[in-house]
């Protein structure tokens, strides 16, 4: 009995020297609170800061299918715009006859794409016409001349960018459309804030500096084949759902196998519960 | 051992008998969780867990075994086989889904698994060693999961590699040459990734096994029950199977509804959108923070924002978290308290729900929120209760606290009398 009262003793000395330990970095915190007048100094990019606008996309939901049209009208604007700065490295040309190219299509413009290759006479490194098997390339041969030709802000790869950030479909359609000069309650609130040279007002982006120049600037850049408006919204509504498809192709395959799994998943739950009730009604007062 | 009234086993098809007399295989399962296990028949849903957590170590190992054809563990392709098994494999986009939806399910059923085992004081005499062996598998299951999130190799991955590994740098003297060997070089790179790897691949096996002794030291005293009376007579059980097969059947339909509703509509809900970025040793995130799951435990590390005395802040937050789990090892001895279930002791039942439960809720939240305040403070606040809780309050409250009557017998528990316990006819109980 003594020697389990000791057990204990210690673990209430121990159990003190924790909580004092924590309550001392407590009321240090506190006190620096108390100090400065405020729990977090205010900053621009916390109050600027805004959240993605929700947009209606035609894959969200559970019954969430592709709009193929829409699909390719994003295709044109990443080809025509996105494309002179942004790869797409894990999206293979193949991959487009997912979004009702054929095959003739698809070869013509993996042809009209220039990819590294060997020269099969003398082994040099050239570059050839691409292949459907081939991935979309980069636009620039490796990360530094990347950096060299964009003030050192290297252009990221968009194969994932939507499922690389928060909301991410609602984030990339908000921030094409969201640049804006620097608002003059901001310039008022906070005098001394300034964005870097080379950045972009945009309330989207984290730090509200965005070091891409805005993409889409005037309605009509890029000619739709099917008719569609091309305003600077539906551009930018467009790319994101492309962007979305490159990220996750197997996204509506995905909700579509999720329904017959969940009902049949029901089903058996349910044919499980009603078997369970039938074998415990046997354990109802069976010492009777 | 088992209790007397407990059914044998007797094959009568002549292949089982065979089997039965060369290699006991279909006794040993039949007395495990077959008819041959007597299990109190109070069993709430609460002690569902068990079977759950068993069922998602194997969905673990089979989905993680298919991924594991098809991933490279280095970190030139690493991100890019992972993006492969995404895009290219045959139903990939649901293994890897399920993989990591299925460590976080993993997770769920484990803490309700270990929060019944604290409200019904499940880790009293004589189920110590059943205990001992669940904290072992808990603290194997966050090194198996902290490895696992490595190998996708984006951002996250990367940078918790990182974050984490550097605790050991918080020891004294050797931390730094501990943290080297540990990542086998300066920073997280190829030699990190391969181990995890091998790691990762290796210890769910260990849980397996660990497991297994588990649920042996389980089959001694028997499963423990709502009451928390120890069961006296063959009225007070009830044979695993049918009738625990049964419940447990339909616990694991209503888990694989919600677990495959998440994989299928919100596969990445419980990720971080970081991890679809490529490590970058040279760009840190934000916010670095651990999965979920780490949450309470990684807002405990990160509450020792000041030094005590002459030990750092980043050392204390260190031996604080470890000593968050590590304290569950000497539950048994620290809560003397002859009552085991919760039911009956009214002030040990206020200091769950209103001081446990909440504290826990503050550390998860605070966990994932970003290091400002006033998350800091309230995970001050939480922490010291936390410690308290445990190492001050569980062993005062169960010194002096009035229990209230326990039922005589389960079977006075569930069926309002217990007929021949009145008659006299179970005076000795069953050992």
């Amino acid at each position: 009995m003594s020697k389990l009262l000791s057990v204990r003793l210690v673990a209430i000395l121990i159990g003190l020297g924790f909580t004092v330990a924590v309550l001392w970095a407590f009321v240090s915190g506190a006190s620096a609170v108390i100090s400065e007048g405020e729990l977090k100094p205010a900053s621009a990019e916390h109050e600027f800061h805004e959240h993605p606008n929700d947009y209606a996309w035609s894959f969200d939901g559970p019954f969430g299918k592709w709009d193929v049209q829409q699909l390719q009208r994003g295709f044109k604007v990443y080809n025509e715009v996105c494309s002179a700065c942004h790869s797409l490295k894990y999206v293979a040309f193949r991959d487009l006859e997912q979004i009702g190219y054929d095959e003739g299509q698809i070869k013509a413009y993996a042809a009209s794409k220039q990819v590294p290759g060997i020269d099969p006479l003398t082994g040099e490194a050239t570059s050839r016409p691409g292949l459907p098997t081939d991935y979309f390339p980069s636009p620039y041969p490796n990360a530094v001349a990347a950096a060299a030709a964009n003030n050192n802000a290297i252009p990221p790869d968009l194969s994932l960018i939507t499922k690389a950030r928060h909301n991410g479909s609602n984030y990339v359609a908000s921030l094409l459309t969201g640049y804006r000069e620097v608002p003059a309650e901001l310039k008022a609130e906070f005098p001394d804030f300034a964005l870097s040279p080379t950045g972009h007002y945009n309330p989207y982006f984290a730090n509200l500096g965005l070091a891409m120049a805005p993409p889409l600037t005037t309605a009509g850049q890029v000619t739709y084949d099917d008719g569609t408006d091309p305003t600077i919204e539906q551009m930018a509504t467009d790319v994101a759902a492309f962007l979305t498809w490159t990220a996750e192709p197997t996204l509506v395959k995905r909700k579509q196998t999720g329904w017959p799994v969940l009902i049949f998943l029901l089903f058996a739950t349910v044919l499980a519960y009603l078997s369970k009730k039938q074998i415990w009604a046997a354990a109802k007062r069976k010492d009777d | 051992m088992s209790f007397p009234w407990a059914k044998e086993y007797t094959p009568t098809n002549p292949v089982m008998k065979f089997l039965d007399e060369k290699l006991p295989m279909p006794r040993l399962v039949y007395n495990a969780i077959g008819a041959g296990y007597p299990v109190p028949r109070n069993l709430s849903y609460f002690w569902n867990f068990g079977v759950l957590a068993g069922f998602f170590l194997v969905a673990q190992i089979v989905t993680g075994v298919v991924l594991a054809m098809h991933y490279a563990a280095n970190a030139q392709v690493a991100f890019a086989t992972t993006e492969h098994i995404m895009r290219d494999v045959n139903w990939g986009w649901l293994m890897r889904y399920a993989h990591a939806n299925g460590a976080s399910f993993f997770f769920i059923v484990v803490y309700l698994h270990i929060f019944r085992g604290f409200y019904y004081s499940s880790y009293k005499a004589p189920r110590e060693m059943i205990w001992l062996l669940g904290v072992v598998i808990f603290l194997l299951m966050m090194a198996t999961a902290f490895m696992g999130y490595v190998l996708p190799w984006g951002q996250m991955s990367f940078w918790g590699a990182k974050v984490i590994t550097g605790l050991f740098g918080a020891i004294p003297v050797v931390g730094e040459p501990i943290q080297i060997w540990l990542l086998g070089g300066f920073a997280p790179d190829n030699a990190a990734l391969n181990r995890f790897f091998s790691l990762h691949f290796l210890l769910p096996f260990v849980i397996a096994g660990v497991v297994i002794l588990h649920i042996w030291a389980l089959h001694i005293p028997g499963s423990s029950n709502p009451t928390g009376v120890e069961v006296k007579s063959e009225s007070d059980t009830l044979p695993f199977h049918p009738y625990y097969t049964a419940k447990d059947g339909f616990g694991l339909g209503v888990a694989l509804i919600l677990f495959f509703a998440l994989v299928f509509f919100l596969p990445n809900y419980l990720g971080h959108p970081d991890n679809y970025i490529e490590a970058n040793p040279l760009s840190t995130p934000a916010h670095i923070v651990p999965e979920w799951y780490f949450w309470p435990f990684y807002a405990i590390l990160r509450a020792f924002t000041a030094d005590f005395f002459f030990i750092p802040a980043k050392l204390m937050g260190v031996l604080a978290m470890f000593s968050a789990i590590l304290l569950w090892f000497f539950l048994p001895w620290l809560d003397k308290s002859p009552v085991r279930s919760g039911h009956y002791r009214p002030m040990f039942r206020k200091f769950f729900w209103f001081g446990l439960i909440p504290a826990m809720a503050v550390l998860f939240y605070c966990g994932g929120a970003p290091a400002e305040e006033p998350f800091v403070m309230l995970s001050q606040i939480a922490t010291a209760y936390y410690f308290l809780h445990f190492l001050v309050i569980l062993p005062i409250v169960s010194q002096i606290e009035k229990p209230e009557p326990l039922p005589y017998s389960i079977t006075e528990a569930v069926l309002g009398s217990d007929k021949k316990a009145v008659l006299g006819e179970n005076a000795t109980p069953a050992v």
